[in-house]
């Protein structure tokens, strides 16, 4: 393969070129991970969730810890990409495309641990021939899918003026590859009319998927607060749990920002500056959610009801109390210890803030999802709730095959948006003096002298 | 139209948990065996529930048999995303088992943990598989969905039916012989009713104002169970005076 487009831009191609031993390496781990989690969910599949280690009452546990971890990482990549574009924020080129692939490839896994949750899957189809909207969960199959769809078709638009890039400017291909970047590029030409709609279409999409983003975390907290059983009902888990979505959304991207650059070499694109102001960010959504927490469990401590007393003990000081402080720990005081100082604010520094933040979350949405159900409001004793190796394996092969399918991508298509750093190269300079100009009073004269 | 409850007067429930028994094999409920029963696998559309208060040797123990409360304000039935669990217009809360997805979410929806999921496929020890009841519940067109003591496929949500299928039986006969459904043979008509060596337990109509259940229901020791959460409950007990 080769690359014979501008050189400047060749080092975005060369992941695309060359694949070394290391990479086939990781793939046949991935792969292995994979095959143990589906083969895990066959003998679920066979024998019944008896193989879990759920029960009565804990109807429960790591599918739907899974489930909304997942769709809270998806929130990185639309936010970042949106929002980021909405306010034109030039830094956030060199990895919107990262980001959003995020959100592509962990929506699945999110929309797929419910069904794999499902005592019967091969009833899935009922949830549309006989869906019923006064159920939550029919409220997060339609937002869900919706937010699947619009953020697959965000992604592609991005993609179009890069996949035209690899049809014109990489020789011998081969054939398949040929056909599907021929077919993906949609004959796009890159006149300044395209790159004008393209842009239309996605500054509108941007206002929507960034809606969209509210929309389907809230929706999916509401699994939870729509119930009556204690420690869930509650009107602060909406906002919580978007703040926590947003929170482990950008943690994520700050890992694969930084796997990326390391990877593919790609220092020159993604810098420093990039973690600094993904850093502020990150430290600020800590101190985001350890406010939401605080306030939680705060109200529930003053209040002193007796059915959400025994959860916040059980979460406290009982069995459910070290995954609670190791949560604390890892969202809160790891991260803020780590980001407030400038001389560990480094990328190391932010990445190892951000592996902290990610297991924290996972265990956040554990403490909320479990304690509350091994506590029944009838005398019928403490429920206990350990996952077995199935869930495990289920849980690590989820994990796997998303890495899997991110590592598949960066070997097709460019990590970083090419056309957005050209746009940047020749567009943003111009724009931001005409921007500047159009506010600052003495700007006008300056620009014409 | 009939508004369908039960009372259960504690005072003269011994806890024999006949009516469990009765439920299990009247229901075709599976037996989960001894190790999966200790980890919380084990069903019961009819358990008797124990609270102690105390220490040693000053104790008090309450008991309270409990099936499905059949609630008016069925918090089961709001959650359930392909309405496979319903409110029928007699006010018996069912469960359509040919088409629950097994979400589990009614399960936990419902406050007083009267819904069973079906971890693994049903068994039952010998020679218990060879005496499993061949009732069926009321066809589909009748009450909207199949529920009643059919065996139930792994991987579904069941649950109490008040025995519909008896029910069903009883308001055919009825018919048969041109008359209407009488109290008496309403009262003691659910197995576990039937069953109760005590005769704590009465089925009936609690819209007739009549019937023995409406009549209990009066009582000043009628209370039903979590009545805060407004789930209006159609299991009315009374409270021990002894």
């Amino acid at each position: 393969m080769r690359y014979r487009g501008p050189g400047e831009d060749a080092p975005l191609f060369q992941p695309i070129m060359r694949t070394g031993l290391r990479f086939y390496l990781l793939l046949a781990i991935l792969t292995t991970v994979v095959a143990w989690g589906v083969s895990a969910y066959y003998r679920q599949l066979t024998q019944g969730l008896g193989v879990t280690g759920m029960n009565q009452p804990v109807f429960m546990g790591v599918y739907i810890v899974n489930f909304v971890f997942f769709i809270g990482l998806s929130h990185a990549g639309t936010l970042i990409s949106a929002i980021l574009r909405i306010v034109k924020a030039e830094w956030r080129r060199p990895f919107t495309r990262a980001a959003e692939a995020i959100t592509v490839f962990s929506l699945p896994f999110g929309a797929g641990s419910i069904i794999i949750d499902l005592g019967r899957p091969d009833r899935m189809l009922n949830l549309i021939q006989h869906g019923s909207f006064q159920s939550p969960i029919l409220w997060d199959v339609t937002s869900v899918s919706l937010y699947m769809l619009s953020s697959l078709f965000y992604f592609y638009f991005a993609l179009i003026p890069d996949i035209a890039m690899c049809r014109d400017q990489l020789e011998d291909v081969g054939s398949l590859r040929g056909w599907l970047y021929e077919k993906l590029a949609l004959g796009w030409t890159g006149s300044p009319e395209q790159h004008r709609r393209l842009n239309t279409v996605m500054n509108i999409m941007a206002v929507w998927l960034t809606m969209l983003v509210v929309t389907v975390h809230t929706v999916v907290s509401w699994i939870f607060g729509m119930t009556v059983v204690p420690g869930w009902h509650t009107a602060i888990i909406g906002p919580y749990f978007l703040a926590g979505a947003i929170f482990c959304g950008v943690a994520a991207l700050i890992i694969v920002a930084a796997i990326l650059r390391r990877a593919y070499h790609l220092e020159d694109y993604i810098k420093p500056v990039h973690f600094r102001a993904l850093s502020i960010f990150l430290l600020a959504l800590s101190l985001v959610w350890f406010y939401f927490t605080f306030a939680e469990f705060l109200t529930t401590y003053y209040g002193n009801e007796p059915a959400h007393m025994v959860i916040f003990n059980a979460k406290f000081w009982g069995e459910f109390a070290s995954s609670f402080w190791l949560m604390v720990l890892l969202c809160f005081v790891v991260p803020v210890v780590i980001l407030s100082n400038p001389f560990t604010r480094t990328i190391t520094g932010a990445v190892a803030a951000s592996v902290a933040i990610n297991v924290g979350m996972w265990l956040e949405r554990y403490t909320v999802v479990v304690p509350s159900l091994t506590r029944p409001r009838l005398p019928y004793g403490i429920g206990f709730y350990g996952p077995t190796w199935v869930e495990w394996a289920i849980t690590a092969g989820c994990f796997a095959f998303f890495a899997l399918l991110y590592a598949v991508f960066t070997k097709v298509f460019p990590a970083i948006a090419v056309w957005e750093v050209h746009e940047a190269r020749e567009r943003s300079i111009p724009e931001a003096i005409e921007r500047l100009e159009s506010y600052i009073p003495g700007m006008v004269s300056a620009s014409e002298g | 139209m009939p508004r369908w409850g039960m009372v259960i007067d504690l005072d003269k429930c011994t806890a024999c948990q006949a009516c469990t028994v009765a439920c299990m094999a009247e229901n075709n409920v599976p037996s989960a065996g001894p190790e999966e029963a200790k980890v919380g696998r084990a069903i019961f559309w009819q358990e008797v529930i124990s609270q102690i208060e105390g220490e040693y040797p000053n104790l008090k123990a309450t008991f309270i048999p409990r099936p499905c409360m059949h609630c008016d304000n069925p918090p089961c039935v709001k959650v359930c995303p392909v309405r496979a669990t319903y409110k029928d217009e007699e006010g018996l809360v069912l469960q359509r088992y040919e088409r629950c997805v097994g979400c589990r979410y009614c399960a936990v929806a419902c406050p007083y943990g009267v819904r069973y999921f079906n971890w693994y496929e049903p068994q039952w020890p010998e020679p218990m598989s060879r005496y499993l009841n061949p009732d069926e519940g009321p066809p589909p067109e009748i009450r909207g969905g199949r529920s009643g003591p059919e065996v139930r496929p792994k991987g579904i949500v069941e649950k109490c039916t008040f025995c519909v299928h008896r029910l069903e039986r009883a308001k055919r006969k009825a018919e048969e012989e041109g008359r209407e459904l009488t109290d008496a043979e309403l009262v003691s008509l659910p197995a576990c009713n039937q069953t109760c060596p005590a005769s704590a337990r009465y089925f009936g109509d609690l819209d007739d104002p009549e019937s023995t259940v409406s009549r209990l229901a009066q009582s000043p020791r009628a209370f039903r169970l979590l009545e805060d959460l407004g789930t209006e409950p159609k299991v009315i007990y009374l409270k021990e005076v002894s």
